[in-house]
């Protein structure tokens, strides 16, 4: 932008001297400072820059906006709906008792490779219309009992889920009470698929949030059964199922990790998933997925990103257009009064 | 002291009292005594026995005068009332509160940190600026009088100690520390000279004079064993009235405003007087009369708090919304035994998720909503005001072009809070003496015999000679000629006479050297100067009445006739003799001398000299020679240019009387003067109006009463702003409007509209007495008067001329009342210049009240005396001048300048960038707190409006302290939008001050939409670039700690990126705060992250870990935050380019080096809303019209 330095400056004028001199002069140290001389830019918006900023955003948005189009585009993701499909038909009348009944959960499905995806692809489930974020569910849990043995009876945030007959619940709360307990079993080819399931949640909440000397205490012993149960033997650190659970999610349709394939899937390879399906989402219509995705250095697939770049890029571009015209057929007059925004209103006050 | 003695002695011979005809003292005796001891009359006061119990003087406030707000006690109760008296820190208290309670849906903590950290702040600041206060309290309670200790010793004690009934010594030129009652002064007939320019800002000395029954006591040692009691008056405000009677030794003597000597005025030209308190402390007068300062609120705060209460109204929108929707769905989750979302435990729940019981879910839901939403409310809006303005005013203060090197005074501004109003005034109230001028009174111009003399420049014609195209270039050689007086020889005080033809006794050599003489002699003989100073040498000066008789005599000292004796019945001058040639020694014996009086508008002296020829000698205004006279058509011409150059002209004429003619006079005057009918001022009248006739002109003086330096420059950049000016004066009518056409707000061709109520009929009811039927009749001229005005105004109606408004303040008593003072102001609004003279105070109060509150719009009032606190402190702005008169009116005042030009910097300077700065930077609080909690609101929308924050509780409550509140302050104390030598050259950019364009309901939704739509653009953008999929390419997807975040630092770059692309001036602090306040997000991101997971919760290492390394985050944040900002930016492209505001024109202009050309900046300054009125541009657009028109009669 251009800059300008302020150009006036006055320097004190002799004179003072004589009255310092008398009596203790109050007049002003002189300073560019306090007589608001600093040395300033003073950018305005001239045609020239104005179009040069769409152009340089454009410039860089067009190829960032190809890029991740292009990041985008290289990512395979398997995305396969099943909570409809996993009820037998006859269930279907009243999913929720069927959910809730006893009967067996096991369910198959084939999903099939479109596309050659390299390790590893991450194995996530995808709830959707869930509300991690409710403030009641959000708060119900206790982040020292979880971090430390000592603090086991800091259950004041988890009720209702906060205690079994006076026994503190090891990890209270809804959170954990409602912990996802759908399980997938994947093969290719009649051949098991390991599904790597270390490593599936933030170091930072292994280490320091979830105690390695923590274990399960009294979890899924009330009267009412929630969601997934915990091995009693393993610490929560290394339950990472339920730490990533623990990470509540920001808006109603979230996908978790599950965990990890580490070895690459061929394009037209048949993979069939035993899934249990025990988890409740039909008593408030939610959906359940099951995604097998690759990722980019952008992360998952999602083409909103590239798209927006390039829309915005492109408005950018036409807009330095439109003002290069607009500058060429009309230029600026500053003769006419008429621009003066309080004389387009009579009387000027508003 | 051997100079003084003799001083004294040659004093004791003059009974001053013959002297002046005290006719206003004896006019009171008429008053009702009688009232004495009755209600509102029954303060009693032992004199000099402060002990007795019967004086009960406790009772009696003591003499400390306080103006602090708070006291040591009160400080934290008062002004922690104050503070939440503001509903914005009521409603944050309130928030504070509950966030202790399970509603809440962040911490206390979190939440009382920036409530206590803005209360604080406000409060240090209020106790700051009350000890600097209290300091000039003590300063004044503090000053020292001689006090009578008792056995006629007197000692000197502190003013605060004084007590009622103690006899007090005040000397010459000191102020009187409280209301005293005149005992003895040092003269035998116990006068004594008062100088009430602080009570009522005139500046001629008032004579008081005590009982003549106390007159002797003129000794310290008098007062041993003197007794006296007065019964008066309660305390009261009104400064003119005083009843009371003395007892002295058994008798009563009534005591009136005469021999009251109220605080704050000054003894003049008299050793000592000795005197008895009264009144002290509160009780005085002048404390009465000066109200609590009002605590003045800018127009621009008013506005902001109704900004305020619509972002209430929306906060209260947004939670009833949530809470409906919050509370449908929370019902519906377990309807009929259906639960609906388990996970949540519908069925067993606290109230505030109750599904059964829905609707008081509903309520609680409203609380938590209202309390999440607070961050619409800018909490540090108030803090960061005060903070911004204390900061302007160090700059005001710190202004080195404001600051008055002669008095060593620099400009400041004692109250922070009205520093954008400085911005938007739209009508000056002006006190005259003392503010515009400065009380001096110059010699500068005579006319003898047709021919005028006198090469002095006043003022105005200095500051039109500057200007080019001006008929008065061709006296540029005379300006120069004056421009260095003081180096040619030292300066005389009242006399700025140049002209070699006659100074230095070259008159004699002159074509009309007789009536030379004539002339000067009147000068050193026709006024009632006393002299004072050694006889002997030739150091002599003068004490008058009023500075222009001064500036007579010294004049004709100057020009060789010096008057240097007066005697009881005598004037002696030497003067040079025309003949010989030689100085001598002449004696005047005095025979009468009639003094002014506003209806003959003259004064004359009857004088014999050494040869015994009786002389009238005579000094008065144009009317005084009535047929064709010698000289009299130059004389006339010369007067009328001196007139329009803003001088006081008078006219001297004298006439020779014959011994039988005088007699008869002199028979007549002391018949007159010894009737005690009521019209004996009339019977006198009549009389000299009978021997002042068929007088012989000699000449005119003219008088500059001496603008202070810069005066017409100043008032004609000020009306080239568009503001206007009003002058409210205690001055006589002639003097105003000479003041007026001093100052350029009069010129010869404005039509004067003059109202007053000296109109034969009213005079006649006068005499009669009657009260009512005056005040009807009076009423009813002047609403004539008025109406008959506006008729005027109208019939010229879209005519260039302009008009000016003259009113005495009788008139205007009658003007402000209730039912007529709406015409009178629409009268008033329609001239260029109104004129008030003659008005009291109260009545300047008033005025100002009227036009304020009459038309809506910012007023000003700039004064220097005490009589202009009221009208300081009823204006929007108070601007005290700190003259060499008291303190009063700068105690009083908002801000204090040392002269009245500096107003031109303090309004177009800093009145308008303060202005600018303060409305932008609330815009832009309202912008960045609407782009925050706008997106709080959007995500509730995705919680099915659980009120869940989407940020971190930390991140929340210091958004307004850290993040995002460096960069406003700096654009509200560093924004510039020109430089300031751009604003005075474009007066007219001070328009969008008072046309209040920055600060207009459009431009304040315009940047609330544009929050809107930030946050909207915001959210959107990262909700649909973050979710579902996997954040990074290990996979992990983001939860609602990293959708926060994102937002949160796409809202961080945006709002101080917006700030970058609405402001229009860089300095490195500009730089440094805004890329500051983001680096501090990244930082403080870190190191919060960083903290244990106990105290961060859910940010822990959420920036290290996943953030950070993320690479969607950043592309996200660049795409974010451009998008944001685009729409704004395109806005302002067109805008500046298409439709640029005064500011964008002058910034074009400068950026283009346009401003060099004088014919393009020329366009651009005149394109002026109203067409100049007042000032000497205007002057001169009217002279060159009238040589238009008449150039082709010619």
């Amino acid at each position: 932008m251009p800059s300008n330095t302020a150009s006036s400056s006055s320097a004190p004028a002799g004179s003072a001297d004589s009255s310092a001199s008398r009596t203790k002069s109050k007049r002003p140290k002189y300073s560019k400072f306090t007589q608001q001389e600093l040395p300033a830019c003073k950018p305005i918006l001239t045609p020239g820059w104005v179009i040069l900023t769409f152009l340089v955003i454009s410039v860089i948005f067009i190829p960032l906006g190809v890029v991740s189009l292009f990041a985008s585009q290289d990512v395979v993701e398997i995305v396969d709906r099943y909570d409809n499909d996993c009820v037998p038909p006859p269930a279907r009348a009243n999913k929720v008792a069927y959910i809730q009944g006893g009967s067996d959960k096991s369910c198959n499905r084939t999903l099939v490779v479109p596309k050659k995806m390299k390790q590893p692809i991450y194995v996530y489930y995808q709830l959707e219309n869930f509300y991690q974020n409710h403030r009641r569910y959000v708060k119900s849990r206790s982040d020292s009992q979880l971090r430390s043995v000592k603090d086991e009876n800091q259950i004041d945030a988890c009720k209702p889920e906060d205690d079994v007959n006076g026994r503190p619940i090891v990890p209270c709360g809804l959170i954990a009470w409602s912990l996802f307990n759908d399980t997938y079993a994947l093969s290719k080819n009649n051949q098991p698929l390991t599904v790597n399931k270390r490593g599936i949640a933030w170091k930072s909440d292994r280490e320091h949030k979830f105690g390695k000397n923590v274990f399960p205490k009294n979890f899924q012993e009330g009267n009412i059964t929630g969601g997934g149960r915990l091995d009693a033997n393993k610490s929560l650190s290394e339950q990472e199922d339920l730490i990533v659970w623990m990470r509540t999610a920001a808006l109603p349709t979230f996908r978790k990790l599950y965990g990890k394939i580490e070895s690459d899937l061929e394009k037209g390879d048949t993979i069939h998933v035993t899934l249990l399906n025990n988890y409740n989402t039909y008593s408030f219509d939610g959906k359940k997925k099951l995604v097998l995705s690759t990722t980019s250095w952008l992360g998952g697939k999602n083409d909103f990103l590239g798209i927006a770049y390039l829309t915005v890029g492109g408005i950018c571009f036409f807009l330095a257009l439109v003002f290069t015209i607009m500058y060429l057929v009309k230029p600026r007059r500053l003769g006419d009064p008429t621009y003066l925004s309080w004389n387009r209103v009579p009387g000027g006050g508003r | 002291m051997a100079g003084s003695g003799l001083k004294r002695r040659r004093r004791r011979r003059i009974h001053l009292s013959k002297l002046y005809t005290l006719t206003c003292t004896q006019a009171f005796f008429k008053q009702d005594h009688s009232q004495i001891g009755g209600p509102g009359y029954s303060r009693l006061v032992i004199i000099n026995e402060p002990d007795s119990p019967e004086a009960d003087s406790s009772s009696y406030s003591d003499n400390y005068v306080r103006t602090t707000k708070y006291t040591l006690a009160t400080f934290l109760p008062k002004s922690l009332f104050e503070q939440f008296r503001r509903v914005a820190n009521f409603y944050f208290l309130v928030t504070g509160v509950l966030s202790f309670t399970p509603l809440a849906p962040y911490t206390a903590a979190s939440a009382i940190f920036p409530l206590l950290f803005v209360i604080g702040a406000t409060m240090v600041k209020e106790g700051v600026e009350d000890w600097r206060r209290n300091k000039q309290d003590i300063e004044v309670n503090n000053r020292r009088v001689k006090v009578h200790r008792g056995d006629g010793n007197f000692d000197s004690k502190e003013w605060k100690t004084l007590s009622v009934g103690d006899i007090v010594k005040v000397e010459k030129n000191q102020f009187f520390p409280a209301d005293l009652v005149l005992l003895s002064s040092s003269y035998e007939d116990a006068i004594c000279y008062v100088e009430t320019m602080n009570l009522d800002g005139e500046t001629n000395l008032k004579v008081k004079q005590g009982l003549e029954v106390t007159s002797s006591l003129r000794e310290d040692f008098n007062f041993k064993g003197f007794e006296a009691f007065v019964k008066c008056e309660d305390p009261n405000a009104n400064l003119y009235s005083f009843v009371g009677t003395m007892e002295l030794k058994g008798t009563k003597y009534p005591l009136s405003p005469q021999q009251l000597l109220l605080r704050d005025s000054k003894l003049r030209n008299t050793e000592f007087i000795f005197g008895a308190v009264i009144f002290t402390g509160h009780d005085t007068k002048v404390i009465q009369n000066s109200t609590d300062p009002p605590s003045k609120r800018s127009m621009i705060e008013r506005k902001m708090d109704k900004i305020i209460y619509l972002m209430f109204f929306m906060v209260v929108l947004m939670s009833f919304i949530g809470s409906v929707i919050f509370g449908v769905t929370t019902r519906d989750d377990f309807k009929d035994g259906v639960v609906k979302r388990w996970y949540l435990r519908p069925d067993s729940s606290s109230i505030f998720f109750d599904p059964k019981r829905a609707h008081v879910a509903a309520f609680y839901h409203f609380l938590t909503a209202a309390m999440l939403y607070s961050y619409f409310i800018p909490i540090s809006l108030y803090v960061s005001i005060e903070i911004v303005k204390v900061l302007q005013s160090i700059f005001i203060n710190q202004d080195i072009h404001m600051y008055y090197e002669e008095a060593n005074k620099p400009a400041r501004a004692r109250t922070s809070n009205l520093n954008e109003e400085l911005g938007q005034v739209d009508t000056i109230l002006s006190d005259k003496t003392g503010t515009l001028t400065c009380n001096s009174m110059e010699f500068i111009k005579c006319s003898v015999a047709g021919t005028a003399y006198g090469r002095g420049v006043t003022e105005v014609e200095m500051a039109m000679g500057r200007r080019k195209g001006s008929p008065l270039v061709l006296q540029s050689d005379d300006v120069e000629y004056n421009k260095e007086p003081f180096a040619e020889e030292a300066k005389v005080k009242g006399f700025n006479f140049r002209d070699e033809r006659i100074m230095n006794g070259n008159w004699v050599t002159e074509p009309h050297a007789d009536v030379i003489q004539k002339f000067l002699r009147l000068l050193a003989v026709c006024h009632t100067v006393i002299p004072e100073g050694d006889e002997d040498t030739e150091k002599i000066s003068y004490e008058a009445e009023s500075p222009d008789e001064a500036a007579f005599v010294i004049a004709a000292r100057e020009l060789g006739f010096e008057f240097y004796n007066r005697t009881q019945t005598s004037i002696s001058v030497r003067e040079l003799d025309l003949v010989t040639g030689k100085r001598v020694e002449r004696l005047y014996k005095v025979l009468n001398v009639l003094e002014f009086n506003s209806t003959r508008k003259r004064m004359s002296v009857i004088v014999q000299d050494e040869d015994g020829k009786l002389l009238l000698l005579c000094k008065g205004a144009d009317k005084l020679s009535k047929n064709g006279r010698e000289f009299e058509v130059e004389t006339r011409d010369h007067v009328n240019e001196y007139a329009d150059a803003g001088l006081r002209t008078l006219i001297l004429a004298y006439r020779e009387l014959d011994e039988k003619e005088y007699k008869d006079f002199s028979v007549r005057i002391s018949e007159a003067k010894s009737s005690v009918s009521a019209d004996r001022e009339s019977l006198i009248e009549e009389v000299t109006e009978k021997v002042e006739k068929d007088l012989i002109l000699l000449g005119a003086t003219a008088v500059e009463d001496k603008l202070q330096n810069g005066v017409p420059d100043c008032i004609d950049k000020l009306a080239q702003a568009g503001i206007k000016i009003w002058v409210l004066t205690g001055d006589k009518m002639e003097t105003a409007i000479n003041i007026g056409f001093a100052s350029s707000l009069l010129r010869q061709d404005m039509k004067q509209i003059i109202i007053n109520l000296e109109t034969p009929e009213i005079h006649s009811l006068e005499k009669t007495g009657e009260k009512d039927a005056i005040a009807k009749a009076s009423k009813e001229n002047v609403l004539l008067q008025i109406i008959n005005g506006k008729a005027q105004l109208k019939y010229a109606g879209g005519n260039s001329d302009a008009f000016a408004l003259i009113i005495d303040g009788k008139s205007l008593a009658y003007a402000l009342d209730d039912d007529i003072k709406h015409i009178f102001l629409e009268l008033a609004v329609g001239c260029a210049s109104v004129i008030c003279c003659r008005s009291s105070p109260k009545q300047k109060a008033l005025v100002t009240r009227l036009v304020k509150s009459g038309n809506g719009k910012t007023t000003l009032a700039i004064g220097d005396g005490a009589n202009d606190v009221g009208m300081l402190q009823e204006a929007d702005i108070g601007v005290g001048i700190s003259g060499v008169e008291g303190m009063q009116a700068v105690m009083s005042s908002d801000i204090a300048i040392a002269q009245f030009r500096y107003l031109e910097r303090l309004l177009l300077v800093h009145g308008h960038w303060c202005y600018r700065r303060i409305s932008t930077m609330i815009c832009y609080f309202f912008y960045k707190n609407i782009t925050f909690g706008f997106t709080l609101f959007l995500y509730e929308a995705y919680t099915t409006f659980s009120s869940t924050p989407a940020y971190n509780d930390w991140f929340l409550s210091l958004y307004n302290v850290c993040f995002s509140s460096l960069p406003v302050i700096a654009l509200g104390v560093f924004d510039q939008d020109v430089s300031a030598r751009y604003c005075l050259k474009f007066p007219l950019l001070y328009q969008e001050g008072v046309q209040n364009v920055l600060f207009s309901w459009r431009r304040i939704l315009g940047w609330m939409f544009n929050g809107f739509y930030s946050a909207v653009i915001i959210f959107f953008l990262c909700k649909s670039s973050l979710e579902p999929q996997a954040l990074n390419h290990q996979g992990k997807t983001p939860g609602k700690e990293i959708l926060g975040g994102t937002m949160y630092t796409c809202i961080v770059w945006v709002v101080n990126l917006q700030m970058a692309l609405a402001i229009s001036y860089f300095t490195l602090i500009q730089h440094i705060v805004i890329w500051g306040s983001i680096l501090v997000w990244y930082l403080f991101m870190t190191v919060y992250g960083e903290l244990p997971s106990e105290i961060s919760t859910s940010a822990y290492r959420v920036f290290v870990e996943a953030l950070a390394p993320s690479l969607s985050y950043w592309v996200i944040t660049l795409f974010v935050v451009v998008s944001t900002l685009l729409p704004y930016f395109i806005y302002s492209a067109v805008q500046m380019r298409f439709f640029p505001m005064y500011h964008g024109m002058i910034q074009w202009l400068r950026y283009e080096g346009q401003c060099n050309d004088p014919e393009y900046c020329d366009m651009v300054r005149q394109r002026s809303i109203r067409p100049t009125t007042v000032g000497f541009t205007a002057r001169l657009e009217a002279k060159k019209r009238s040589v238009r028109r008449s150039e082709p009669e010619s």
